[in-house]
């Protein structure tokens, strides 16, 4: 018997072996069918398959190889990376157990800014807490303050309300301020990317700190005295807008290297004015380091802010945020005598940084087209 | 693509594709006052080229010049020197004739390109598209013309938006310009793809997913969108296989033929050109030192430097290929910043005599149709 070795690719036309076809469904492939053996690929059936190019595809359904689009892929990426996708979970944790905080705190039955004595160990003359692990017990999951006895669960649970809220907003403010800045100055250059720069520059050089002592001053010399809510919104304003240079900075570099790509000259060359330009097609472009700067420097703004707080312009006192929990703990030194009172609000911070940034870098990867993982 | 592949009906469907309204709007618009090319003062050396073909000119352009300002300092900025990258360029384009443009890399063939399109805005000479001055346009004023000239990009990686979908790169054109309405627009587009041998099914898929070939056909159908009459291609094919090139060149030609495009076409490969070209400029540092047709060019080039392009292009026969003599020039091209004065091929041609570096030789009209920049002309057979 001779064996034909069938050739579809070559054989485009059926001029070679016009009688030998695939066998049709139900024959046993590799049994010698006909004059001879038929070595085929057994997916492709029909006369005209395999003589026009595409036609193999006839037979899939068009829903199957339907194109994916950038965000689709994003997330399959996305989703092979464990521990980026390990820290979404962390981070809506997080955010539910904010959220959930005054429901939680009722039912245990502790408060932020309730000072809780009896748990306290008077007879030390500092007030450490009585028991182990920095006072835990039924009543105390994460056990109280020295000194003045404060549960140290609830005000972790309602300071990482203040302290995710001025990040994140904080977060958002640069964000905007920053890429509208960076994008106008790279993308017009000239003049006005020179005084949109040293402007970002004169920003960066700022004592950041002072400035912000110094507006807080004014706010609580003032006649309402600046409640919570102004303390909160002052810190928002001046950590984002503090914050925004090293965002602006970014985003211009980013939209001086896209704005020679040919596809910005395509889109002049169609009549598209500058406003379309830089936000439609540059934009999109952006939104990947965008997205993950931004999950990096929440993390910077959230100690940022905790600084403030320690230097008494933050969240004003009695009201609890990581930042002052710490500062309390170790700026008092008691830490080293009690270290459970610094390792809580620790702990959570290095928790929320860490989930950040891991989320920042899981999104790099994802976002990139260019990247290999 | 071949005249066989496609779908019955195709004659009705590109009849549907030609916007009637391309008439109406050139009848509309107020007839320009066709005036000649003013004399403005030009730069020492070219000639007025003579009135081709007279109101069949589409573009004419008049003692063209780009230079790039070379800029020192942080605060103040003080120019030292410009990079001359067009420097004074005459020529004129026929309506549905291919210009090819070849040269080397830098002579300032892209910045040409580029100025005609109005991307970049000349620092000297004239533009007249159709007897309208567009030298200096205001972005304003271009919007319309942008449906007359359109551009194909030499990379076909950068040109298009890699988070845009095919449909919306496409579409672009026509929702800037407001040609159709959204529920028409998938459809033209879709059309359009067809047109240029894109499946219409992947109408939602992104650059990413295409290959190269595929990508340079989806610059052509959003060139092809506001049915322009001029596209100036930027070495269209140079980034593609060289049997995707063939491709894309037919494709170019065929559509051509279908809409009587005008094209001007920038390569650096002669044997492209030569398919494509029915008028061919050569340039060199800025200018052109030769212009003809293509057979003129190819069987009776006269300038220096085209003999040497010329004797670079290999002869598909050994025998021929060993027996003639290559011409290779010596140096690198010199810098656009400080071009050498008079002729600017003085330093590296082998003829050079006292006179080209003292004079420089004007774009003469030495046959019919045949424009030289040389004052030692001299034919030579090269190509066969």
């Amino acid at each position: 018997m001779i064996t034909i070795l069938y050739l579809p690719a070559v054989d485009a036309f059926g001029l070679i072996a016009p009688r030998l076809r695939v066998p049709p469904a139900g024959v046993l492939p590799g049994l010698p069918t006909g004059r001879g053996a038929v070595t085929a690929p057994l997916d492709v059936a029909g006369d005209v398959a395999g003589s026009q190019p595409g036609a193999l595809l006839d037979g899939v359904s068009s829903k199957s190889i339907e194109g994916r689009s950038l965000g689709q892929i994003a997330w399959i990426r996305f989703k092979r990376d464990k521990f980026a996708f390990a820290s979404i979970f962390v981070i809506l944790l997080l955010i539910l157990f904010t959220i959930l905080a005054p429901v939680l705190n009722k039912w245990i039955g502790v408060d932020p800014t309730t000072n809780d004595i009896n748990n306290l160990n008077i007879d030390t003359g500092i007030g450490l807490p009585i028991g182990h692990f920095g006072g835990i017990n039924g009543s105390h999951p994460l056990g109280v303050e020295p000194r003045n006895g404060r549960d140290i669960f609830a005000r972790i649970d309602v300071g990482a309300r203040y302290s995710l809220i001025v990040a994140l907003a904080s977060t958002v403010l640069s964000v905007v301020l920053g890429t509208f800045f960076g994008a106008i100055a790279g993308f017009f250059g000239g003049p006005v990317d020179t005084f949109i720069s040293r402007f970002m520059d004169i920003l960066l050089a700022f004592p950041q700190i002072i400035f912000a002592i110094a507006i807080a001053s004014v706010i609580e010399g003032s006649k309402s005295g600046g409640g919570l809510w102004t303390h909160i919104i002052l810190l928002i304003a001046i950590i984002g807008f503090f914050s925004s240079p090293y965002f602006g900075r970014i985003i211009r570099g980013q939209v001086l290297s896209l704005r020679e790509k040919e596809f910005v000259d395509a889109a002049r060359g169609i009549g598209a004015s500058p406003g379309r330009i830089m936000f439609r097609e540059l934009l999109p472009n952006m939104y990947g380091p965008i997205l993950v700067y931004s999950t990096l420097i929440i993390p910077v703004n959230i100690l940022f802010e905790a600084a403030l707080s320690f230097l008494g312009v933050g969240i004003p006192p009695p009201n609890p945020s990581w930042g002052s929990m710490l500062s309390d703990a170790t700026g008092s030194g008691l830490y080293q005598i009690d270290p459970w009172f610094a390792v809580w609000p620790g702990l959570f911070i290095f928790i929320t940084v860490m989930a950040f940034n891991l989320l920042g870098d899981g999104l790099r990867d994802a976002l990139d087209p260019r990247s290999n993982r | 693509m071949s005249e066989t592949e496609k779908p019955a009906g195709d004659g009705e469907r590109l009849a549907r594709l030609r916007r009637p309204a391309t008439a109406a709007r050139k009848a509309a618009a107020p007839p320009p006052p066709v005036e000649a090319p003013a004399p403005t003062p030009r730069p020492t050396g070219t000639t007025t080229m003579p009135p081709v073909g007279g109101d069949n000119v589409l573009l004419a352009v008049n003692g063209l010049q780009k230079h790039f300002p070379v800029t020192q300092g942080i605060f103040f900025r003080r120019q030292i020197g410009a990079v001359k990258a067009v420097d004074g360029l005459t020529f004129s384009v026929n309506k549905g004739e291919t210009l090819g443009v070849v040269g080397e890399t830098g002579c300032g063939k892209s910045t040409m390109g580029r100025l005609l399109t109005r991307l970049l805005e000349p620092t000297g000479g004239q533009i007249l598209y159709n007897g309208h001055d567009i030298t200096h346009a205001s972005t304003h004023q271009l919007r319309p013309l942008r449906r007359e000239i359109q551009m194909i990009f030499q990379d076909p990686f950068s040109s298009l938006n890699p988070r845009h979908t095919v449909g919306s790169i496409v579409g672009a054109p026509l929702k800037i310009q407001n040609i159709d309405s959204p529920e028409n627009r998938r459809r033209n587009v879709q059309e359009l793809m067809e047109l240029v041998g894109l499946n219409p099914e992947h109408y939602n898929r992104y650059p990413h997913e295409f290959s190269g070939g595929q990508r340079q056909r989806i610059g052509i159908a959003r060139a092809l969108a506001l049915r322009p009459s001029m596209i100036v291609a930027d070495e269209p094919v140079s980034a593609l296989d060289v049997s995707i090139q063939a491709q894309v060149v037919n494709l170019l030609s065929d559509l051509q033929k279908e809409f009587g495009l005008t094209y001007v076409f920038i390569a650096h490969d002669l044997s492209v050109i030569r398919h494509i070209s029915n008028r061919v400029a050569v340039m060199y540092l800025g200018k052109i030192v030769e212009m003809a047709s293509d057979t003129d060019l190819y069987e009776h080039p006269l300038h220096p430097y085209t003999h040497a392009l010329l004797s670079a292009v290999p002869i598909p026969d050994p025998e021929r290929e060993q027996k003639r003599d290559r011409i290779l020039l010596k140096g690198d091209v010199p810098s656009p910043l400080n071009p050498p004065p008079a002729c600017r091929f003085h330093t590296r041609c082998w003829k050079a005599q006292e006179i080209c570096r003292q004079t420089e030789p004007p774009l003469l009209e030495i046959s019919p149709g045949h424009q030289v920049a040389c004052h030692f002309p001299e034919e030579k057979d090269l190509v066969g």
